[in-house]
């Protein structure tokens, strides 16, 4: 097992390198000029010129990523060129914010899928696997930047029970987990974002727990007289490895694709931190939060290969 | 001499203002909390001269710094102009054209209680002009580039005299000084010159003092009590802003009573909005919705092809597309500015559209836009678009469009029709707030990369009255030029105008006192929240 962790982890390492070089070259790739947002349209030639130079543009590509590879490896992802702030400073508060809601959604959608899989992977053709086949089907098809605008208006507007938007009342410094004035602002933002994995994992889940059913072993199983129970509990254990990968996949998107959801609800996570990034140019904070959220996706993985292989060891030895 | 551009248009009314402010200021007391959703998708830089474009400066870089120079925002009824701001007065040396005399305003201080005075005058432009003064940053070097770029030199005359030599004669430099604020060299400097950490505690001399601020979420502002002008001291007691670039967001946190300002509500949410029994407010501003023609190559040289364009588009019908959020533009200048003239009136006539196509041999006639698909000013641009693209493909143009995002087209507007020789026209919105703009968009030597004619756009006719009117101190004669020049920019079809903006706001029922200014930047400060 260790040994097993020990790979992994060295694997990880040419990986993180990759998306270091693909996540430099890829704002550079996109069009447009990183300085273009810091200067007026009438700009001469020579004053963007200056303005390259003040802040190291002007030097070859190769040089600017060892420089800035060189900051990242020591904690230092740069300065953002719209606010002068550190980036690493931007980019762990959002995602800290995101990372909150990501996981609730992920664990909401995890409990709901899970037993609603199992429900209908148990009762095939049935009323009930109509049910969560649906609950699925518009999990993964409603566009949920579409779905968070029909709950704003549902429950901010015209109910009004819930806020429309933003991170607390005085902002997301204030904000407290376990007082229900600030929690009240993550109800929308949390089910939104939990509408994709609740589908996508409700299904894997049906699927894998519906073909273990469909084993010679649970024949068995049967034919030894275990009871629905038992025989459950042997097909779930054998089809999560499968559903931890699905999840680990969804938490991964979670954390790196909620700029709709973000925007929507103007949750200040990584997703509008990007969005931002993106907008402007901000080449310093696009790239250290990408680079962030691709080796938190890295992580991730890594993680569910481990969990993969305590749940079922037969996968350390493959 | 006496330089008076603009004291003829706006310092008798300050005067007025200023006589009346010391009966009316302390009448009303400061009352709720001003909740303002922003367009943009993040806070304002608040640190001196601001980002998030014209919204920056509205909200944030207006309502913390002033400039020698400010905008007079005290009417709806008439064009905004500019008015003495920390400047009094202003002179240009009668034995040197080139060397412009301020006379600073007494009795001001930043928030910090620093003094306002010459020495801070000369701190303020030399660490925007001088990458060896100690208070030099990137950031606001780049933010002022293009307002202070002719500054020679930078002089202290007496205590509360300073004077700013430009490299050349322009009568039109003072305009630049309306985007140059005045940042506290107490402050600064006492942040050991570093931008991040002046920005925990900055001072201007603005009548909003900073209160505090989570970064990219909300800032929010409270009343300067030491604010010099009672006339424009703020009548609530905090300004929170929020930036919340998603128009349905906006809307939704407005009916939800999370917000109670919003900023350009979509055309198709207005009714919903006014349904709900908020206030929808509008009101013209120097904007227009045109294609900018690329002058140096393609169908667009021809003087007769791009009339056909400006007699093809059917502006009320764009109109109406925009709920009536707008209104058809026939030049650079909306019909309230001093310097729109007579202009002919471009009809929507695709017969006569059609004949001047024939007549220039470009029938069909195809081109090639860039347009983007959102961005400061653009209004709704893809359905406004497909709507113009149908209106000139009827009078005989066959159109591509070639869609980006909003910052390529900063790119492309940046580095010119010289280098995208691919875009026969862009989509690109125009503010003439000041002459200085309109000549900075119609005179071939500021030809973008450098100026704000993207296309190249060349009139002998229309360069030498812009030429005269750069060395014209006489306001009344500088505004003639510039009318007739526009006159003739309009009839010769140098851009496609199609329409101006009407810069819808939506408020709460218990906002009051919000008087629109017809600018882009609005007074917040007699707003009260009841």
């Amino acid at each position: 097992m260790w040994i097993y962790a020990l790979h992994r982890l060295l694997y990880a390492i040419p990986i993180a390198l990759g998306v270091s070089v693909i996540c430099f070259a890829l704002v550079y790739l996109a069009p447009g000029d990183p300085v273009q947002s810091l200067i007026p349209a009438d700009a001469t030639e020579e004053d963007i010129a200056a303005i390259k130079r003040l802040y190291g543009f002007d030097k070859p590509l190769v040089f600017q990523y060892f420089d800035w590879l060189g900051r990242a490896l020591t904690g230092d992802l740069g300065t953002s060129l719209q606010t002068n702030r550190p980036v690493l400073e931007d980019v762990t508060r959002a995602f800290a914010n995101t990372l909150a809601i990501a996981l609730i959604a992920v664990t909401l959608a995890f409990a709901v899928a899970f037993t609603l899989g199992t429900l209908a992977a148990y009762n095939v053709g049935r009323p009930i696997d109509r049910i969560a086949t649906s609950i699925s089907t518009v999990g993964v098809s409603v566009p949920n930047y579409w779905m968070g605008i029909v709950l704003v208006i549902v429950f901010a507007v015209n109910l009004r029970w819930l806020p429309a938007t933003g991170m607390g009342a005085t902002g997301s410094e204030n904000f407290d987990w376990l007082d229900w004035d600030s929690l009240k602002y993550a109800v929308l933002p949390v089910v939104t974002m939990a509408m994709i994995p609740l589908g996508v994992v409700t299904r894997s889940t049906r699927s894998a727990v519906a073909d273990i059913l469909s084993q010679d072993f649970v024949q068995v199983l049967r034919a030894k007289g275990l009871s629905n129970t038992r025989i459950l509990v042997h097909a779930v254990k054998n089809a999560l490895p499968q559903i931890l990968a699905v999840m680990g996949l969804q938490l991964g998107y979670l954390i790196g694709g909620s700029i709709l959801i973000e925007t929507v609800f103007t949750w200040p996570g990584t997703g509008l931190l990007m969005s931002k990034a993106i907008l402007t140019r901000d080449i310093p904070l696009l790239q250290g939060t990408i680079l962030f959220l691709a080796l938190t996706f890295v992580l991730i993985n890594l993680i569910v290969d481990l969990l993969q292989t305590l749940v079922d060891p037969r996968m350390s030895r493959a | 001499m006496l330089h008076d551009t603009f004291f003829g248009r706006g310092l008798h009314r300050v005067a007025a203002a200023a006589a009346l402010a010391g009966a009316v200021a302390g009448a009303s007391s400061a009352q709720g909390t001003l909740t303002v959703a922003m367009t943009a998708g993040d806070l304002p830089d608040w640190a001196g001269m601001p980002d998030q474009g014209f919204e920056g400066w509205r909200f944030v870089g207006y309502s913390i710094y002033e400039g020698l120079v400010a905008w007079d925002l005290s009417r709806s009824d008439a064009e905004a102009v500019a008015m003495p701001g920390l400047a009094t007065s202003w002179d240009v040396d009668e034995s040197d054209p080139r060397r412009w005399i301020f006379e600073l305003r007494e009795g001001v201080t930043f928030h910090d209680g620093c003094p306002w005075n010459a020495d801070a005058a000369v701190w303020n432009f030399s660490r925007l002009t001088d990458e060896s003064h100690p208070s030099f940053n990137p950031v606001d070097f780049a933010r002022a580039r293009s307002r202070v770029s002719t500054v020679a030199e930078v002089e202290k005359i007496d205590e509360m005299t300073f004077a700013l030599h430009t490299q050349d004669i322009e009568s039109l430099f003072d305009y630049n000084l309306l985007y140059v604020l005045m940042v506290s060299p107490c402050a600064y400097e006492a942040a050991g010159n570093d931008r991040a950490e002046y920005a925990k505690a900055p001072a201007g001399t603005g009548p909003y003092l900073f209160d505090s601020a989570v970064p990219t979420e909300r800032l929010e502002l409270v009343p300067n009590p030491d604010y010099w002008n009672p006339d424009r001291m703020p009548q609530h007691d905090r300004l929170v802003l929020l930036p919340m670039p998603e128009a349905t967001t906006r809307a939704a946190a407005l009916l939800a009573g999370q917000v109670n300002f919003v900023e350009a509500p979509s055309p198709d949410m207005i009714p919903a909005l006014e349904g709900a029994g908020m206030q929808v407010v509008t009101n013209e501003y120097p904007h227009y919705w045109p294609y900018r023609f690329n002058h140096l190559r393609g169908p667009f040289a021809d003087p007769r092809i791009r009339q056909a364009a400006n007699w093809a588009v059917n502006r009320e019908e764009v109109v109406a597309l925009l709920n009536g959020t707008a209104i058809p533009a026939y030049g650079a200048y909306t019909p309230n500015q001093t310097d729109f003239g007579d202009p002919m009136r471009y009809s929507h006539d695709p017969e006569k559209a059609r004949a001047l196509l024939e007549e220039a041999g470009c029938l069909p006639c195809e081109i090639n836009v860039g347009i983007s698909t959102s961005g400061s000013g653009q209004m709704q641009p893809l359905p406004m678009n497909e709507l113009v693209q149908s209106q000139l493909e009827e009078a005989g143009f066959e159109v591509n469009f070639e869609v980006m995002d909003w910052n390529t087209m900063i790119g492309i507007f940046i580095q010119g029709a010289v280098n995208h020789e691919q875009y026969d026209a862009i989509n690109f919105s125009s503010a003439t707030m000041e002459p200085l703009q309109f000549v900075k968009s119609f005179m071939k030597k500021f030809q973008t990369p450098g100026g704000s004619n993207w296309g190249g756009y060349h009139n002998e006719e229309v360069e030498a009255l812009l030429a005269e009117a750069l060395e014209t101190f006489d306001p009344e004669k500088q505004s003639a030029l510039i009318t007739q020049a526009h006159e003739i920019a309009v009839a010769d079809g140098a851009n496609l105008f199609i329409v101006s903006d009407l810069n819808p706001r939506a408020m709460a029922p218990n906002v009051k006192g919000f008087v629109q200014a017809q600018s882009w930047f609005q007074d917040i400060t007699p707003i009260r929240v009841e």
